[in-house]
């Protein structure tokens, strides 16, 4: 009896001496402890009360629908941090620009706020295309970009950092899941006509037939924006796939879904595994033309996790009950606190100095549960199939263990 | 197409004739406003995909309404009313504004019309959002007649399908039979001589116009039983939709339909034997070779230049 009071005692005490331990360190983080000579050498937005980063995502245009929800989160992010006493006791303020659609035009922007804005870091992109195009500038002006949405990997910048799945993440793990539980041995691989679908069905159609030894019986792109699915699904009636892979993107979907549902392929006679709806599609399809496909992806808003409670709610409060949390939008949430993290571990905003100090960074309850950042700059996460419900929300049917990252998969290409 | 069954393969003949079907009826009802506007009027309305987005904005909203009054069985004819009503209306306002000013300039309308469509983008992102709407449906257009286990015929597709009919009959009622039809004819054929018999041609031009953005509106209504909605949703359609109406000849109500028809078979039967986008592009190819042997359309129309 004794010593189980003892030790409770002794708990306690831990717990209080590590409280006062943590609001000292809280307190300790005003800008005078670090003064800006020091946290900065090179010539960045950093003064004693602020420091100015840059988002850079498509206001206007084509891609403002998907890349709205990532402004949301990462502003949400910031203004968290702030909250919390800032960065170095330092208040962070945004300048945000308007990528427009446009490839060049993020070159542009991207080049002004490393140019003449001094940004320590950007928020931003979104299509690899536009990622691509601010690659050179970054690496240029020696700037430093956090990267929100899955996408087909190939790529290792020293100046970005991936917070989004590369392919062999969301597609392994969701094939592997896909033959083990649905005994998937045809599969039918559609997608949407441009570079990621194309690399992600490359890696799926290899790791079908060399690892699962399964068949793929139909490999197919539509153009971006289609409508029209009626041959496809005749198709994939004709065929009779096990599973249905598809990396078909943005409003196509709905048309997808909704003609798959009318020509009677439901959940129940065509099982589907798709990369590329998320909460944000599913509101727009509707949950009941979704109801019993699923999604491989490292995290649904439904996700059972402590990080995503807090998440969640702080979303809603920010964008309304009625706002939902897509994969690519939670990705783009871990970009500030992640930089936050690094930027003190460096004690400094100086890019050369936070880069390294990113690295190997561990963050335990994260929205998506525990992830790590690996020296290739891309994340270590955890791949779940979620299965759809009628009420537009996922549920999550499985969760790989922890993935490394693997930007260049060999054998695969 | 070997290892299947011949009542396989009948039943996927069947299918994907319905499959070509319903994208002809889809294009159809896209390209008929139009077609009254251009052919009519001669107007190029860059703007008509956002009256399309605008029936189906209309859609969008009445079933909301719908849902929280408990009429989400019956809203859907209703919306399709609603669509050509409040697409009629805004059609009826930008002739009178300004389309009316410009029929002497008509390289002018191709670029007042873009700039109204890009105007009206920017008030569906203000108001609905920049992210993609679908509309509750009901039930009873979701489902589909199971013919056997592998014909299905979508209601949706069937749905849209009668629409066109019915909105084609009554164009080509209006514009062949009506008294109002005579004075449209009338004016698009010498609109001096129209004036001089006491024809309100301003009044005709202003209702032809409004006509022919309505019929977008219940394109639009009916594009939601099948896509999404958004911002910019008209402009993606808009392609397809000139399309069809410069292969069939401006003007020409019959080469409008045979247009679509044609499109739409071409595009289903090479879509079921190659990729959808390698179809896109002979389809497209297609229609290049037929405008070059016949520069005004498959149906070029007979008015006197």
């Amino acid at each position: 009896m004794m010593i189980k009071t003892r030790r409770t005692l002794l708990k306690a005490m831990t717990a209080a001496i590590g409280g006062i331990a943590l609001t000292g360190v809280m307190t300790a983080a005003h800008a005078g402890d670090y003064p800006t000579s020091k946290v900065m050498t090179t010539g960045l937005a950093v003064d004693d009360k602020t420091v100015t980063v840059g988002i850079l995502h498509s206001l206007t245009g084509t891609m403002a629908i998907s890349e709205i929800g990532s402004v949301q989160a990462e502003k949400l992010a910031i203004k968290q941090i702030n909250e919390s006493g800032g960065i170095l006791g330092r208040q962070i303020k945004v300048i945000t620009e308007d990528g427009a659609s446009d490839w060049p035009t993020f070159a542009e922007k991207a080049k002004k706020l490393l140019e003449s804005d001094k940004v320590p870091a950007i928020f931003g992109c979104w299509t690899s295309a536009s990622r691509k195009a601010v690659l050179p500038v970054l690496e240029k002006d020696k700037g430093l970009l956090y990267y929100p949405t899955f996408y087909e990997g190939l790529e290792e910048s020293h100046d970005i950092f991936y917070t989004g799945q590369e392919a062999t993440q969301q597609i392994l793990a969701g094939l592997d899941w896909a033959s083990k539980t649905l005994h998937a041995k045809k599969f039918y691989l559609v997608g949407s006509d441009y570079i990621w679908p194309r690399t992600s069905m490359k890696i799926a159609r290899k790791h079908i037939e060399q690892h699962l030894h399964g068949k793929v019986v139909g490999e197919e792109y539509y153009p971006l924006g289609s409508t029209q699915f009626g041959s496809l699904i005749n198709k994939i009636k004709l065929k009779r796939p096990d599973l249905v892979f598809s990396a078909v993107v943005g409003g196509s979907n709905v048309a997808f879904f909704k003609q798959m549902i009318a020509a009677g392929l439901n959940s129940k006679k065509q099982k589907l595994l798709t990369l590329s709806v998320t909460e944000d599609e599913a509101k727009g399809i509707g949950g009941e033309n979704l109801k019993g496909f699923y999604s491989s992806m490292k995290y649904f808003q439904s996700l059972d996790v402590p990080g995503n409670k807090k998440f969640v709610k702080a979303f809603k409060a920010a964008y309304g009950k009625d706002a939902v949390i897509g994969d690519v939008t939670e990705s783009a949430y871990l970009g500030p606190w992640l930089w936050k993290a690094a930027v003190e571990k460096a004690g400094s905003f100086d890019i050369e100095k936070v880069i390294p100090a990113q690295i190997g960074h561990v963050w335990k309850d994260s929205p998506n549960g525990y992830l790590k950042v690996d020296s290739n700059h891309h994340m270590y996460f955890k791949t779940r199939i979620g299965e759809w419900q009628p009420n537009g929300q996922a549920k999550v049917v499985w969760e790989s263990d922890l993935i490394k990252p693997n930007p260049f998969p060999k054998g695969y290409q | 197409m070997d290892g299947y069954t011949s009542s396989e393969l009948l039943s996927i003949l069947a299918m994907q004739g319905f499959a070509g079907i319903s994208m002809f009826s889809v294009l159809l009802l896209m390209a008929l406003g139009l077609a009254i506007i251009f052919g009519q009027m001669g107007v190029i309305n860059m703007a008509h995909g956002e009256f399309m987005t605008l029936g189906a904005y209309t859609t969008y909203l009445l079933s909301h309404i719908a849902t929280s009054y408990g009429f989400l069985n019956e809203y859907f004819p209703l919306a399709i009313l609603a669509a050509f009503a409040v697409a009629f209306i805004v059609g009826y306002l930008v002739e009178w504004s300004f389309i009316r000013f410009l029929y002497k300039r008509p390289l002018d309308t191709l670029l007042a019309t873009w700039g109204l469509s890009l105007i009206l983008q920017q008030i569906f992102r203000s108001i609905f959002g920049a992210r993609e709407v679908s509309p509750d449906m009901p039930d009873w257009i979701m489902g589909s007649f199971d013919l056997t286990d592998l014909i299905q015929i979508p209601i949706n597709g069937v749905f849209v399908l009668v629409l066109s009919i019915v909105v084609t009959a009554l164009v080509f009622m209006f514009l062949n039979k009506s008294h109002w039809g005579i004075q449209v004819r009338a004016t698009v054929q010498n609109r001096m001589m129209a004036n001089a018999v006491g024809i309100n041609t301003a009044k005709i031009d202003r209702l032809t116009f409004a006509i022919g953005c309505g019929v977008a509106g219940v394109a639009g209504a009916a594009f939601t039983t099948i896509a999404s909605t958004g911002p910019t949703s008209g402009s993606l359609h808009i392609v397809d939709t000139f399309m069809v109406v410069v292969l069939g000849g401006a003007g020409s109500l019959v080469g409008t339909i045979v247009s679509a028809f044609t499109i739409a078979e071409t595009d289903s039967i090479m879509s079921f034997f190659m990729s959808g986008t390698i179809a896109k592009v002979l389809t497209l190819l297609m229609v290049v070779g037929v405008i070059m042997a016949k520069p005004e359309g498959l149906f070029p129309s007979k008015i006197r230049k």
